[in-house]
């Protein structure tokens, strides 16, 4: 198994901490993980994004030209990166946030209306957490309940208090695309 | 060894530092190396030690010289620009025979450059950085965990050769985050003590720390010792990494970001039928010479790649002395190298010797 | 001869090795050196201090005390005085720096260290020009005064006024003791030598950064003789950097 994303929005939007979230899952059931971030300027404001790699073996570079997936929260994001998907892979878009539809051409793509449901929830900030469980749900890269454990370590410890609503953020996400497809 | 934490390069270099009995770091911010100061003024009071920011990396470099020579397990970190300025510190450091180590987590230049990843100090890295004849023992990390295993060994490396260390990384291994393991903390007080530091003349002759020699004679001794010490580390500490090398036919040679990139451009040619090997530099000074001119008898071509216009590529030359064609593909810094491109060097190449 | 019968009146302090100095006849270096080599004495300090030679004509000081030295990079000498202090702070630590040291490639090293009280002690020797690399305009020049750089003189227009580092220092909250003293006749050295005094206790009570300023001669790179280099320093130098404590911790008198 070898997964390769590319993870996309504005500075704000926690595509990042998504990141994070994964590598540190795919670390703790044993897999082998990197995550290289965009740094600089650009995280401030303009589009960030962060690149993942998770895989049984040994990774060489973490870097990723040709993603086989990305999640991508906003339009200026989705502009950049989509073309790069490469043939096969999966797009996840934030269809709140990218609301004319999408097609991609030879990708699989999947709308996930996460700030709507982090609204719901009280806090747009959890939008990145309903896109993080719902592609976990759809594509099982590791266990909802790994990702749910990783929250009290990748989270810095002043920000625990946020932990049961990003828990709360990823079982919508989850639950969403389980009762989409699986049910 | 204990469990594993996914971490930035940065953060695990700093606190491998800390885990290696290094108490006192002083230093100057400049991206893309900033998490390493952070993470040293929040950790380093916990174990008693000092972090200081400095007013310029020229001072900084400066009070590493003055902690060194008080006998103190001391480090900084840069990055590009700012080694430059940390240059001068650094030639007095080495011309006074003070062990420290330093970090360099390379950002595109020359001037101000970019900040993005870039491996084009590996001259001012490898080929004395400053003024008079010396080196730094240079190494280069190219996972987050192997950044903290070799920073594990540095500062014993420095204590072992009483001179400058240096960790030479980039944006990529800086920034990036990867599992790793740490070793035991070491108690830096429990350290064979260091006769020749100043730290108050109790009891004994007095002890200068300095790099002032007028007596020339005297000064081409010092010269002539340091070059001995150049000699015993190629002897003993050269450190690299071969990867498919039994069979291959065509060597590419790469270190710390770039090994990575070739790496998958070597198992991309690997399925694709040709037989490709790395050899992966891991100390840069001493350079593991020896190892590519012995595989020179073996391939019919090396090609060279960097983040950089060609630096690395002189000491390949220099190692393979004429006998196979070497050939370089690299990228000045900023715009990253990509596997693709390096297979299709790779099969031009193939095509070119065969 | 019958030494037991022999008193010793005069010698070399304790902290000094006693090796003949480099020094111009003339130049006050030599009597700035022992009068901190007596204060060392006299604090009882010798095992316990250790000092930073500058790059200037007191590069060689390493050689003068018979202290544990460090010598630093040319206007580092701050810098590399906090490197130490920071792994040593029960130790005593002073820098011995000169006009173009401090004044000119060092400013920021002596500010900052000045500012963070940074608990150190420097002997800051102003001659008013470049001594060692032979005669050059130093930050501490006089508006007239000829050196190898201002051949017509210095002039204000185009190389700006003195430095008035003292007056400078003395307005950072970190600058516990800021004075500033001469060399030229015994009254003053006298002075100086309390004053050197007074910045090592200063550092010794933890009271934050303590400097002396201490007015000293260059008759080689002026041209004149000793004595008219006395007198020069007199005349010209005191109106321009008048001696004076510019600041002081509560009780130095005490002290």
């Amino acid at each position: 198994m070898k997964k390769e994303l590319i993870i996309a929005g504005f500075g704000g939007q926690g595509v990042m901490f998504m990141g994070k979230m994964l590598a540190h899952s795919g670390m703790k059931e044993g897999l082998e993980v990197t995550w290289m971030p965009s740094y600089g300027p650009e995280m401030r404001g303009g589009t960030a994004h962060c690149t993942v790699k998770i895989s049984t073996e040994r990774i060489a570079s973490p870097f990723c030209s040709h993603p086989d997936t990305l999640l991508v929260m906003n339009r200026p994001s989705l502009e950049k990166f989509q073309p790069r998907v490469r043939a096969g892979g999966s797009m996840y878009y934030n269809s709140s946030m990218i609301e004319q539809e999408i097609s991609g051409q030879e990708i699989d793509v999947a709308a996930v209306p996460a700030n709507k449901i982090a609204e719901e929830l009280g806090n747009p900030r959890i939008a990145n957490m309903v896109m993080l469980g719902a592609y976990i749900a759809r594509e099982e890269i590791v266990d909802l309940m790994t990702i749910n454990n990783s929250l009290a370590a990748v989270l810095p410890e002043e920000k625990h208090n946020l932990i049961d609503i990003n828990l709360e953020a990823l079982k919508r996400g989850y639950s969403l695309y389980t009762s989409l497809e699986k049910s | 060894m204990g469990e594993k934490k996914l971490m930035k390069g940065n953060e695990a270099i700093a606190e491998a530092a800390i885990r290696a009995g290094c108490r006192y770091f002083f230093g100057y911010p400049i991206t893309p190396q900033n998490e390493i100061p952070a993470y040293m003024s929040r950790r380093l009071p916990e174990e008693g030690g000092v972090f200081l920011q400095a007013e310029s990396e020229v001072a900084a470099s400066n009070m590493v010289y003055g902690a060194a020579g008080a006998g103190a397990r001391v480090m900084t970190s840069s990055s590009s620009p700012g080694i430059s300025l940390k240059a001068e510190g650094i030639s007095y450091i080495a011309a006074a025979e003070l062990p420290c180590v330093i970090v360099n987590m390379m950002r595109g230049g020359p001037g101000l450059g970019g900040i993005e990843p870039s491996q084009s100090d590996y001259f001012q890295a490898t080929k004395g950085m400053a003024h008079g004849n010396f080196h730094l023992l240079v190494m280069a990390p190219s996972s987050v965990q192997e950044g903290v295993d070799l920073m594990s060994q540095a500062f014993d490396l420095a204590d072992k050769y009483r001179g400058p260390v240096m960790l030479l990384g980039d944006g990529m291994i800086g920034q990036m985050m990867e599992p790793v393991e740490f070793p035991e903390k070491i108690d830096p007080t429990e350290l064979p003590p260091k006769e020749w530091a100043t730290d108050g003349a109790r009891g004994r002759e007095k002890n200068v720390i300095n790099s002032l020699y007028l007596d020339p004679d005297v000064l081409e001794n010092l010269n002539w010792k340091l070059q001995e010490k150049y000699e015993q580390m190629q002897r003993e500490d050269v450190k690299y990494e071969e990867y498919h090398m039994e069979d291959a036919v065509v060597a590419v040679i790469a270190y710390g970001t770039a090994a990575r990139i070739a790496l998958d451009a070597v198992q991309a040619a690997r399925e694709d039928g040709i037989r490709v090997g790395l050899i992966r530099p891991i100390t840069l000074f001493p350079f593991p010479e020896q190892v590519i001119a012995r595989a020179s008898a073996q391939v019919d071509a090396f090609l060279t790649t960097e983040l950089s216009t060609g630096q690395m590529v002189e000491d390949v030359r220099l190692a393979v002395k004429g006998r196979t064609p070497v050939f370089f593909h690299g990228r000045p810094g900023g715009n990253m190298l990509t596997p693709e491109e390096l297979l299709e060097e790779i099969k031009k190449i193939r095509g070119e010797v065969q | 001869m019958k030494q037991d019968k022999l008193k010793e009146v005069a010698g070399y302090p304790d902290s000094m090795s006693g090796r003949d100095m480099h020094y111009c006849p003339g130049c006050t270096q030599g009597i700035i050196h022992r009068l901190i080599g007596e204060v060392i004495d006299e604090l009882k300090i010798k095992e316990e201090t250790i000092g930073i030679a500058p790059v200037g004509c007191a590069v060689l000081a390493y050689d003068y005390f018979d202290i544990d030295m460090q010598e630093a990079s040319h206007g580092r000498a701050p810098a590399v005085a906090t490197g130490i202090k920071r792994v040593h702070p029960d130790k005593m630590v002073f820098t011995y720096q000169g006009d173009g040291d401090l004044a000119s490639i060092g400013t920021a090293e002596i500010i900052h260290a000045a500012n963070r009280g940074e608990k150190i002690t420097t002997v800051f020797v102003n001659n008013a020009i470049y001594g060692m690399t032979g005669g050059q305009m130093a930050p501490t020049t006089l508006l007239g005064q000829k050196t190898k750089t201002t051949p017509r003189g210095r002039s204000s227009e185009e190389t700006g006024n003195p430095l008035k580092v003292s007056e400078m220092l003395s307005m950072l909250d970190g600058a516990a003791y800021i004075v500033r003293v001469s060399t030229h006749d015994l009254e003053n050295i006298n002075k100086t030598k309390q004053a050197i005094k007074k910045a090592f206790k200063v550092q010794q009570q933890g009271l934050g950064f303590a400097l002396v300023e201490v007015l000293s001669t260059c008759p080689t790179n002026w041209g004149l003789s000793p004595r008219q280099a006395m007198e020069w320093l007199e005349k010209n130098m005191i109106p321009e950097f008048p001696p004076r404590v510019f600041c002081a911790p509560e009780g130095v008198d005490e002290l």
